[in-house]
């Protein structure tokens, strides 16, 4: 019993550390078709600015839930300061070629991340360990949360409140969904589809930023953040199913569930799990689970 | 029929002889490069081929690393030493998986037929990240392997290994050749620019994609077999995503031209990787990256035509 | 006394329904040997449904569908292909980047694809020869060595025939032949693919909205209107059919 909990509570955390991430991939995918292996990158230098800022904050003895703010701004500073290099610096001109092209340069821009990353802090790790003490714990049961990990939830269920609410209740999200649809008719009907290009990417990028920023205290900032990120964040998002909100939260959930069951019942399996759900959504319903059909246009 | 010689195959018969040659004079560390250089481009040639239909493998590390675990189990545990035996035993290996797996991925396109073949060795590599009798994440050595059931010093074996490579090389470049210019093979294009048209002409596109995706996976088994070998030592790198982006990669610096580019490619990429490494470690994946990204962007036409679709307007 | 030659193509209560759209109502068609049937109606008739259901692209809800006697309901394209039933397309479905002259090779290879041999040589001096004389037959040898992609579009359609007849097949469908072609062209090219096609014995259907073309090439004609068929007959007699004049050709007049 105690060890459902465990899995339960494991599971949702891991989740909501997913779900932040791949939200702002599957956005952008949905909206410009455009799988951005840089995402992880964008994770990475979220991760590590996160970690100096936080660890200069603490040095300089400033107030200590102040970092939580510093958090946010390192996500929406790297964010928006990389989501526009990308944005106007390569992916503009790579609109409207073929979709797996536009991955390897996406992937092209991984590698030169990765190293720019390499040659601004160095290999060692950054910890920034501070803030996760700070909020204490709850006690459930036989579990003891840490709070932190809680906030992660919260920030998850926030991120993916907005993002839905906002693509449907407001007229900004109905022209994303346009978009989404039918890109030429959009265009169309008088859409500036740049435009929308450009603030898709952006929030993408912050949430992407955001993902590396908050969970920086509770991991060790260090190499080859992004590498495995990015790969996890496919899976999360081929699951739940490309361009879908709904989708990025059940598969993110799924993955999450199961991948908190191995870890605790069958240990070889941890990375094995995740794959096998990805391998069989991409057999069963290659579409994801909440996905929808292309039509092919004759 | 005009008997002139193919231009290609006499070429590959030159560079069989200049390679084989070589593998006596080079220093060791070159006859290492080159062997893994060759190995990789077996790899590309796989992916030429696909990327002729217009299909991007992500996953062909899993046939890469299928191929080196075939080796290092049956070198440990059925204590096959045999370097030709082993070879085989890794092309097997890999191209039985791959017409098992083909019937899957023969219905899937674009970015779908991409992300499956990287779930699949995202897959092998979590089984084998996790195994302890493999070793997990550090891999075991293997053996130097045998021939005619003798075991040679280190630099013998090495020659060997590497004139073994050449030959295998030069015998599936060849073959990628005769197979390119096949009714198949030419197919392969035709599928890319309208698979309906060639359902409609009588011809299952599925089967010719499942025929491409089985040669993939038989070259970047022997391809993986070849690498363990001459590196002495298998880990599961040998099947992460990163692996498979570096082939594709490679493929691309190549170009797609002719069934020299994935070797002289790979090649190259292994000299300048080799210098890159020693000299400027820590920009090494930023030239790559740029250089990928240079061809994307301003190369559209030359290395990208025989892959990218084109949206023709009506 | 000799016995009636099995039909060409058999169609009995053929419908086809997508949701609550009847695009096909109980569909009763007998075609024999050599015969130039062309299909009329205005758009949503159902006409070209009618063709994707017998080559494969479409599945009927209901119905039967014999081409010599064999079944092809629930064959796929491929198959349906391999028997004899070939078509063109309204849109000319070519391979884009490669050369006129590749698309007829690629063609030609498939056709010979039953015995196996898909593994002989693409380029061989007899194919070329066959393909070079198609060229000649449908008179686009200038744009021989062109990628599909930029020729003009009446040639594209011919290439489109032209690979659809690669096979001689006994039953060839030509979607709207010349739409999407200049008037004054219209008949140059109509005249060039019927004299091939006659010439080889084949039976041919077309869908066609200009109304000379219909007169001109028919034997006999097919009036589609909502999914049924209005009238079967000679062009004169359909033409003239009030009905037909009230749901067709009323409104659809020349190009």
């Amino acid at each position: 019993m105690a060890t459902l909990a465990f899995i339960v509570a494991d599971g949702i955390i891991y989740a909501s550390w997913l779900l932040i991430v791949a939200v702002g991939m599957t956005l952008v995918y949905g909206v410009m078709r455009i799988l951005n292996v840089a995402h992880g990158s964008l994770y990475a230098l979220g991760a590590y600015t996160a970690a100096t800022m936080v660890g200069a904050w603490f040095q300089r003895g400033y107030v200590p839930l102040g970092s939580f703010g510093v958090l946010l701004a390192a996500a929406l500073v790297v964010g928006v300061v990389m989501g526009l290099i990308l944005e106007l610096g390569l992916l503009r001109f790579l609109y409207g070629r073929d979709e797996v092209v536009v991955v390897l340069a996406t992937y092209a821009t991984f590698l030169i991340l990765e190293d720019v990353i390499q040659l601004i802090w160095g290999v060692e790790a950054r910890p920034a360990p501070q803030p996760y003490s700070l909020l204490g714990t709850t006690s459930v049961g036989p579990l003891v949360l840490n709070n932190y990990d809680l906030s992660l939830v919260a920030l998850a269920l926030v991120v993916g409140g907005i993002s839905w609410w906002g693509l449907t209740r407001t007229v900004a999200g109905k022209v994303l969904l346009a978009v989404i649809f039918d890109r030429e008719m959009a265009e169309a009907c008088g859409i500036n589809v740049r435009r929308v290009f450009r603030v898709t990417f952006l929030f993408g990028s912050v949430l992407g930023a955001l993902g590396g920023a908050y969970t920086a205290p509770m991991i060790s900032v260090s190499r080859g953040l992004g590498v495995d990120v990015i790969v996890l964040s496919f899976a999360v998002v081929v699951v739940g199913g490309l361009g879908s909100i709904p989708g990025a939260l059940l598969g993110a959930t799924v993955i999450g569930l199961s991948r908190a069951c191995a870890v605790h019942l069958l240990p070889q399996a941890e990375v094995f799990a995740i794959y096998l759900i990805m391998t069989l959504v991409l057999i069963v319903r290659p579409y994801g689970l909440l996905g929808r059909q292309r039509l092919r246009k004759i | 029929m005009v008997g002139k010689p193919d231009r290609t195959v006499v070429g590959l018969a030159i560079a069989f002889v200049v390679f084989v040659s070589a593998g006596f004079f080079l220093p060791s560390w070159a006859v290492s490069l080159v062997i893994v250089s060759l190995a990789r481009g077996l790899v590309a040639l796989g992916l030429l081929v696909q990327f002729r239909a217009g299909l991007v493998s992500f996953g062909q590390a899993l046939f890469f690393g299928v191929g080196g675990y075939a080796v290092g189990l049956a070198s440990v545990k059925l204590r096959v030493t045999d370097v030709v035996l082993l070879l085989l035993v890794g092309a097997a290996a890999a191209t039985v998986l791959g017409a098992a797996l083909g019937f899957l991925m023969r219905r899937y396109r674009e970015i779908f037929f991409a992300m499956l073949s990287l779930a699949f060795s995202m897959l092998f590599y979590g089984l084998l990240v996790k195994t302890e009798t493999l070793g997990s994440t550090d891999g075991f050595n293997i053996a130097t392997p045998t021939l005619f059931g003798s075991r040679f010093s280190a630099p013998i074996t090495r020659t060997l290994l590497h004139a073994l490579t050449v030959t295998v090389a030069a015998g599936t470049a060849a073959g990628v050749h005769w197979y390119l210019g096949t009714t198949l093979g030419r197919l392969a294009t035709a599928l890319r620019d309208n698979e309906v048209r060639v359902e409609y002409l009588g011809y299952s596109a599925a089967r010719a994609i499942h025929g491409q995706y089985i040669l993939g996976a038989a070259l970047a088994g022997g391809a993986g077999a070849l690498t363990a070998m001459a590196v002495g030592h298998i880990d599961p790198s040998m099947a992460y995503w990163t692996t498979s982006g570096e082939l594709v990669f490679v493929t691309i610096l190549s170009g797609t031209g002719s069934v020299f580019a994935p070797f002289l490619g790979s090649l190259v990429f292994g000299l300048i990787q080799t210098f890159a490494l020693q000299y400027a470690s820590q920009i090494w994946q930023m030239l790559l990256g740029a250089a990928l990204l240079l061809i994307i962007l301003f190369f559209p036409g030359g290395l990208w035509s025989s892959f990218e679709r084109r949206r023709v307007q009506a | 006394m000799t016995e009636p030659a099995v039909p060409v193509l058999e169609v009995r209560e053929l419908t086809k329904l997508f949701g609550q759209v009847v695009a096909a109502h109980d569909l009763d068609v007998t075609i024999v040997g050599e015969e130039v049937v062309s299909i009329i109606g205005a758009n949503g008739a159902g006409k070209t449904t009618f063709v994707n259901m017998i080559t494969g692209y479409a599945r009927p809800t209901s119905g039967a569908i014999r081409f010599r006697g064999q079944n092809l309901v629930g064959l796929g394209p491929r198959a349906i292909t391999r028997l004899g039933v070939c078509r063109s397309f309204q849109v000319p479905q070519v391979f884009s980047t490669m050369t006129v002259l590749e698309n007829l090779l690629i063609a030609h290879g498939l056709a010979h694809s039953d015995r196996g041999s898909v593994l002989d040589a693409l380029v061989t001096p007899d194919r070329l020869d066959a393909c070079d004389a198609l060229l000649h037959t449908y008179q686009i040898d200038a744009y021989r060595d062109r990628p599909a992609a930029i020729v003009p579009q009446g040639v594209r359609k011919l290439v489109d025939i032209a690979m659809a007849t690669v096979r001689e097949a006994a039953l060839l469908f030509l979607d709207e032949p010349t739409s999407g072609i200049s008037s004054e062209e219209k008949f140059a090219i109509m005249d060039i693919v019927m004299s091939a096609l006659t010439q080889r014995k084949t039976t041919v259907v077309f869908i066609e909205h200009d109304i000379d073309i219909v007169k001109r090439y028919g034997t006999r004609v097919l009036a589609f209107h909502e999914g049924r068929i209005l009238a079967d007959g000679a062009p004169v007699d359909v033409l003239t059919d009030p009905r037909v004049r009230a749901h067709v050709t009323g409104r659809v007049g020349r190009a």
